[in-house]
C-alpha cells in the first residue's frame, strides 16, 4: 500500500512537471508583456502553441538521417526524466536515489549532445553555427554546474537532492560559499536556457541566435516536443534552485495528503515568483555579444571555484 | 601451474610470429595470423577472469641474466591488466581479420603484431627489474616497428624517430629509478625491493624518475609529443592497441612501482601525479578539440583520459597516505574502472576511424560528412562509443567519472592544507575536461557522419566488413553492460583495491535494484539501469501517445535554411569553424592562436585570405629550447672532429689526470 502511494507520488511529480513547464513560460511572457505595457497572451498560450504544432504536418529535409528524427524524442525523454527526479513539491520520492545531482546535470548534458547533433544533421550553416555555440556555452556552463554541485554537497554532505533539501531546512545559517553557489547557479540557468542576455528565445534570424538556430529545420510534432523539452529544462533548473536554496514548504517523505497539497501550492508559488524575477531581469538588460558570454560563464565558474575553495578550507563559511 | 599456462600461451604468440615470417608470401597468412592471435588472446582473457585458487602465484625461469633469472608473479592487479590487455587485443585481432585483408605490406605488420602483445603481457607479469625493463623496452621496440609499417610516408618516419627518442628517455628514467631502488647490492627482485629500507630522499628521487619514465610512455604532458604522431601513423588496429592498451600498461607500471614497491606512501607523493594529470587532461582535450585529423583527435583524447586516470591515482595515494582506506579505495576503483572503460571505447573509436579511412581514404574530418547514410552500422557503433567517451549516462564512461567526482568530494578531509587546495583545483580542471570532451565528440561525430559529404571520396563510401563491425559491437556491448550494471565491475576491482590501498568499497553487487552507492546510500547513489529504463519508457510513451493522437503525415522537401538555397556542401559548418568559438574562448592556455586576415582594398581583384596559426606552448617553451640547446652544444663540439693528433693526445691525458684526481679524492 505504501509502495503504491509512493509510486503515485512519483507519478504525480512526473505529470506535474510536464503540465507546469509550458505554463511557466507563459507566466514569464505575460509578466514581460505587462512590464512593457502590453496586454500579453494568456499564460496557457505556450500549451496552445504546442498542441497546435502537434496537429500540423511535418516537413523534413531530404537529407535528414535518423539522428534528426529521433533526437527530439531522446532530448525530451532525457529532460523529462531529469525533471521528474528533482524534488519539487515533496522530498524523498521513491526513485530519487537512482540519480543524484551529478547524474541530473549529466542527463541534461546528454540532451545537449543530441540537440547539437540534430543541429548538424541537415548540413546547413545555421544548424552548425547554433551547435558550435551551444557546445561552447555548454562546455563552460557544465563545469560551473559541477562546481555548484560540489559546494552544496560539501556543505550538506551528500549529492542527493533530497538529503541536501532536508539539510538546508534544518541548518538555516547563512554561508558565503552557498551564496556564491546561488549566484553561479543563476548565471548557469540563464545561459543554459538561452535567456536574455545570453540568447533571445523570442527571435529568429539574428546572427547571435543559438538554440533557435539548431532547431531551425524542425516542424510539426518534432518542433512541439523540442519546445516542450526546453520549457521542461527551465522548470527543472528553477526547481533545483528552489529545492537547494528555498526548500520551505516541501512535503517530507511521510507526509499526508494535506501536506502534499500545501507542497504543490508552495511549489507553484515559487515558480511564479521565479518567473516574475526572471521576466523583470530580462526586461531590464540588453543582450550581450556571443563572445562576451564565455566571460559571463567564466564568472560563474570562478565563483563556483571560490565557493568550493571556501568550502574546502573552512567548514563554517 | 596457472602462471605456467599463461607463459606457455605467450610462447604461442612467438610461434604465430614465426609462422607469419615463414609464410610471408601466402595470400591467407594475414587471416590465419590474426585468427590465431584472437584465439590465444581470448584464451588468456578467459583464464584471467575465471576464479583462481590462491591469490598470488610466482615462478622463476632460468633465462636471462645468469644467476638472476627471470621472475614472474601474478596477483590481483596483474590479472586485471592481463584481462584488459587480452580483451582489447582479441577485439583488435578480430577487427584486423577484416581490416588487414586489404593490407599491401602485410609482412611489415604481421610478425611484430603478436610480439607486441607478448611484450605487453610480460610487463604485467614481471617480478624483477630486469624482466620488467626488458619487456618494457621490447614493447616500445615492437610498437616502434609497427609505427614504421608505412615507412614510405615521411610523416611515419619522423613519428617513429620521435617515438624512439621519447621511449628511450622513459626507459632511461626507469633504469635509474630501479638502480636507486635496487641499491648497491643489485637486489633487483621485486620482493627484495619491496622489503628494502630506503631514506626519504632516495624514495623522492626514485618517485620523480618513475613518474617521468612512466609518464613518457603513458603520454603525460609534457612527455606526450610522440603520441599524436605515432597513433595516426600506425595501422588502425595497432593504434587501438597503442592508445587503448599500451598506455594502460604504463599505468600498471606506475601502480606497481608507486603503490607496491616504494612502500607506504607519504602525502606529498600525490602532488606530482595530480598536477601532471590535471595538466595532461586539460592540454589533451584542448588540442583534441582543434584537430582535423580524426586519429589525432583520438590520440589527444587519450592524453586527456590518461590525465584523468593519474588524477584519480594521485588522490588514491593521498588518501592512502592519510590512512583513509575507503576513500582511497574509491579513487583507486575510479582509476582502474576508467582504465578498462577507456580501453574499451577508445579501441572502438580507433576501429571506427580505421573503417572510415578504408571506406574513404580520408583521415581529415574536413573532407568527410554524411557518412551516416552510407555506413549506417559503423555510424551507430561510432556514436555509441562517442557517447561513452563523452561520459553520458547511462554508459560506462560516466560511471568512472562519477566515482572520481565522489572521490574529490571526500577530499576536504585531508589534514594537509596543500592537498585541500590542490584537490578542488584538480576537480575544476576535471569538470572542465569532461564538458570539453563532450563538445569534442559532438564535433567529431557531427562533422564526419552528419551533414553533407564534403568530398568525392566521402560521397562514395561503403559500409565496412563484418569482422570490423563484429569487433566494434562486441566492445560497445561491454561499454553498455558496464554502464548499466557498474556494481559488478566495482566488486571485481574491490580485491585489487584491498591489496593496494588497504580498503574496499561496500559490496555493490545485487544491491537494491542494482544501485551503486560507494560510501553510503545517504551520501550518493546512482542507478544507471533504472535511469536507462526511465528514459526508454518516457521516450517510447511520448512517441506512442503523439503518434496515436496526432498521426500527421510527413513530407520530404529540400532543407529550408531560412530560405537560402546553398547547393554547395562547403557552406556547411566545417570542423575548424565548429571549433572556433571554443578555440577563441580558451586560447592562451595550451596553445596560442594568431589569425591573419588579408583583405584586399576595394577595387582590388586578388582574393581575400584568412589564415590561422596555432602554436603549441609545450613545444614552444620546453622542446624548442631543448632542441636548440642540443644543436648548439653539438655545433661547439663539432670542432673536436678536426683536431691534430697531439691535441687528441692532450685531451686523453687531461681526462686521465682528471679521473685519477676524482678517484684520489
Amino acid at each position: 500500500m505504501i509502495f503504491l502511494f509512493d509510486l503515485l507520488r512519483q507519478g504525480m511529480q512526473w505529470m506535474l512537471v510536464l503540465a507546469l513547464a509550458p505554463i511557466l513560460i507563459g507566466v514569464i511572457r505575460k509578466v514581460k508583456a505587462r512590464l512593457l505595457r502590453r496586454q500579453g497572451a494568456s499564460i496557457f498560450q505556450p500549451w496552445r502553441d504546442i498542441l497546435r504544432l502537434f496537429r500540423k504536418d511535418l516537413v523534413i529535409a531530404e537529407n535528414a538521417s535518423w539522428v534528426y528524427r529521433f533526437a527530439p524524442y531522446i532530448i525530451f525523454s532525457l529532460t523529462w526524466v531529469a525533471a521528474s527526479l528533482v524534488p519539487t513539491f515533496a522530498t524523498g520520492l521513491i526513485f530519487s536515489w537512482s540519480a543524484d545531482l551529478i547524474v541530473i546535470a549529466a542527463l541534461l548534458g546528454s540532451a545537449r549532445f543530441f540537440l547539437a547533433l540534430a543541429g548538424m544533421d541537415i548540413g546547413t550553416s545555421f544548424g552548425g553555427i547554433g551547435s558550435s555555440r551551444e557546445v561552447m556555452f555548454g562546455s563552460l556552463a557544465e563545469p560551473a554546474m559541477i562546481m555548484i554541485v560540489f559546494i552544496v554537497s560539501l556543505v550538506a554532505g551528500s549529492t542527493e537532492l533530497t538529503e541536501i533539501a532536508s539539510f538546508m531546512l534544518s541548518n538555516t545559517e547563512l554561508r558565503v560559499s552557498v551564496g556564491f553557489a546561488l549566484i553561479a547557479l543563476v548565471i548557469v540557468v540563464i545561459a543554459e536556457n538561452g535567456r536574455i542576455p545570453v540568447d533571445n528565445p523570442s527571435t529568429h534570424l539574428e546572427l547571435t541566435m543559438v538554440h533557435e538556430a539548431m532547431i531551425l529545420e524542425y516542424s510539426g510534432r518534432h518542433l512541439a516536443i523540442i519546445e516542450l523539452a526546453s520549457s521542461l529544462k527551465l522548470l527543472l533548473y528553477i526547481s533545483i534552485i528552489a529545492c537547494i536554496f528555498f526548500p520551505w514548504g516541501m512535503a517530507p517523505h511521510d507526509a499526508n495528503m494535506e501536506d502534499l497539497l500545501y507542497g504543490v501550492l508552495f511549489y507553484v508559488l515559487k515558480l511564479v515568483m521565479s518567473g516574475f524575477l526572471l521576466a523583470l531581469f530580462e526586461t531590464s538588460i540588453a543582450k550581450m555579444r556571443v563572445f562576451v558570454v564565455p566571460e559571463f560563464l567564466g564568472g560563474a565558474l570562478i565563483l563556483g571555484l571560490l565557493g568550493m575553495l571556501l568550502a574546502f578550507t573552512t567548514r563554517s563559511l | 601451474m596457472w602462471l605456467g599456462f599463461v607463459l606457455v600461451a605467450l610462447c604461442g604468440y612467438l610461434l604465430i610470429s614465426l609462422f607469419a615470417l615463414v609464410n610471408a608470401k601466402s595470400p591467407h597468412v594475414s587471416k590465419s595470423v590474426y585468427g590465431a592471435t584472437f584465439i590465444l588472446c581470448a584464451l588468456i582473457f578467459f583464464m584471467s577472469i575465471l576464479p583462481r585458487g590462491s591469490g598470488t602465484l610466482t615462478m622463476e625461469l632460468p633465462l636471462g641474466v645468469p644467476w638472476i633469472g627471470m621472475h614472474f608473479r601474478i596477483d590481483n592487479l596483474s590479472v586485471f591488466f592481463l584481462a584488459v590487455i587480452n580483451l582489447v587485443s582479441a577485439a583488435a585481432s578480430v577487427y584486423a581479420i577484416g581490416y588487414g585483408a586489404h593490407e599491401k605490406h602485410a609482412i611489415r605488420i604481421l610478425p611484430f603484431y603478436p610480439l607486441f602483445i607478448v611484450a605487453m603481457n610480460t610487463v604485467v607479469l614481471a617480478d624483477d627489474a630486469f624482466t620488467f625493463l626488458c619487456s618494457w623496452e621490447l614493447m616500445s621496440v615492437f610498437s616502434w616497428a609497427l609505427v614504421l609499417a608505412y615507412d614510405y610516408a615521411e610523416e611515419s618516419r619522423s613519428a617513429a624517430y620521435i617515438y624512439l627518442l621519447m621511449a628511450s628517455f622513459g626507459t632511461l628514467m626507469l633504469l635509474m629509478a630501479f638502480g636507486l631502488l635496487g641499491g648497491a647490492d643489485g637486489a633487483y627482485k621485486f620482493a627484495s625491493i619491496r622489503e628494502a629500507v630506503r631514506g626519504d630522499w632516495k624514495t623522492g628521487i626514485a618517485l620523480f624518475l618513475v613518474i617521468f619514465g612512466v609518464g613518457s610512455k603513458a603520454g603525460l604532458v609534457p612527455m606526450h609529443i610522440w603520441l599524436p604522431l605515432t597513433d595516426p601513423a600506425a595501422p588502425s588496429h595497432v593504434a587501438a592497441l597503442m592508445s587503448g592498451v599500451m598506455k594502460k600498461v604504463a599505468v600498471y607500471g606506475f601502480i606497481r612501482i608507486v603503490f607496491d614497491l616504494l612502500g607506504p606512501p607519504d602525502y606529498w607523493w600525490s602532488v606530482e601525479p595530480i598536477t601532471l594529470g590535471a595538466v595532461s587532461a586539460l592540454v589533451g582535450v584542448l588540442f583534441a578539440i582543434i584537430q582535423e585529423d580524426l586519429k589525432k583527435v583520438l590520440a589527444y583524447g587519450t592524453i586527456e583520459n590518461i590525465g584523468i586516470i593519474f588524477i584519480a591515482l594521485g588522490l588514491a595515494l593521498a588518501f592512502k597516505a592519510n590512512a583513509m582506506p575507503v576513500p582511497a579505495a574509491l579513487a583507486f576503483t575510479a582509476a582502474l574502472l576508467h582504465v578498462l572503460n577507456h580501453a574499451l571505447f577508445k579501441a572502438t573509436l580507433f576501429f571506427g576511424a580505421g573503417a572510415i579511412f578504408r571506406a574513404t581514404g580520408e583521415r581529415s574530418i574536413e573532407r568527410l560528412g554524411g557518412l551516416i547514410k552510407l555506413m549506417p552500422k559503423t555510424a551507430l557503433l561510432f556514436l555509441g562509443a562517442c557517447m561513452a567517451i563523452a561520459a553520458l549516462p547511462p554508459l560506462n564512461g560516466f560511471v568512472s567519472e562519477w566515482l572520481l567526482f565522489q572521490g574529490i568530494l571526500l577530499s576536504p578531509a585531508f589534514p594537509q592544507w596543500g592537498l585541500r587546495l590542490l584537490a578542488p583545483l584538480a576537480g575544476v580542471v576535471f569538470a572542465l575536461c569532461a564538458a570539453l570532451g563532450a563538445a569534442c565528440y559532438v564535433r567529431v561525430f557531427g562533422i564526419s557522419f552528419l551533414g553533407r559529404a564534403r568530398s568525392k571520396s566521402a560521397e562514395h563510401a561503403k559500409e565496412t566488413d563484418r569482422w570490423s563491425l563484429g569487433a566494434m559491437s562486441g566492445l560497445l556491448a561491454l561499454c553498455i553492460f558496464i554502464g548499466l550494471i557498474p556494481g559488478f565491475m566495482i566488486d571485481a576491482i574491490s580485491p585489487v583495491a584491498q591489496s593496494f590501498v588497504g580498503g574496499r568499497l561496500p559490496e555493490q553487487h545485487f544491491a537494491q535494484w542494482l544501485t551503486i552507492s560507494p560510501i553510503t546510500e545517504v551520501r550518493s547513489s546512482y542507478n544507471g539501469f533504472l535511469v536507462a529504463i526511465f528514459v526508454t519508457i518516457s521516450g517510447l510513451t511520448a512517441y506512442w501517445i503523439i503518434h496515436k493522437l496526432w498521426p500527421r503525415p510527413v513530407r520530404f522537401a529540400p532543407a529550408w535554411d531560412c530560405g537560402y538555397v546553398d547547393p554547395t556542401p562547403f557552406s556547411q559548418y566545417s570542423a575548424s569553424s565548429f571549433a572556433q568559438p571554443i578555440r577563441r574562448a580558451l586560447r592562451g592556455i595550451a596553445f596560442t592562436v594568431t589569425e591573419h586576415l588579408d583583405m584586399p582594398a576595394p577595387g582590388d581583384t586578388r582574393p581575400a585570405r584568412f589564415g590561422v596559426e596555432i602554436k603549441d606552448r609545450v613545444m614552444e617553451y620546453i622542446y624548442r629550447p631543448m632542441v636548440f640547446g642540443v644543436n648548439f652544444t653539438a655545433d661547439r663540439f663539432n670542432r673536436l672532429n678536426y683536431l691534430k693528433i697531439q691535441e687528441y693526445l692532450a685531451i686523453v691525458f687531461g681526462a686521465l689526470v682528471l679521473l685519477l684526481l676524482v678517484v684520489a679524492i
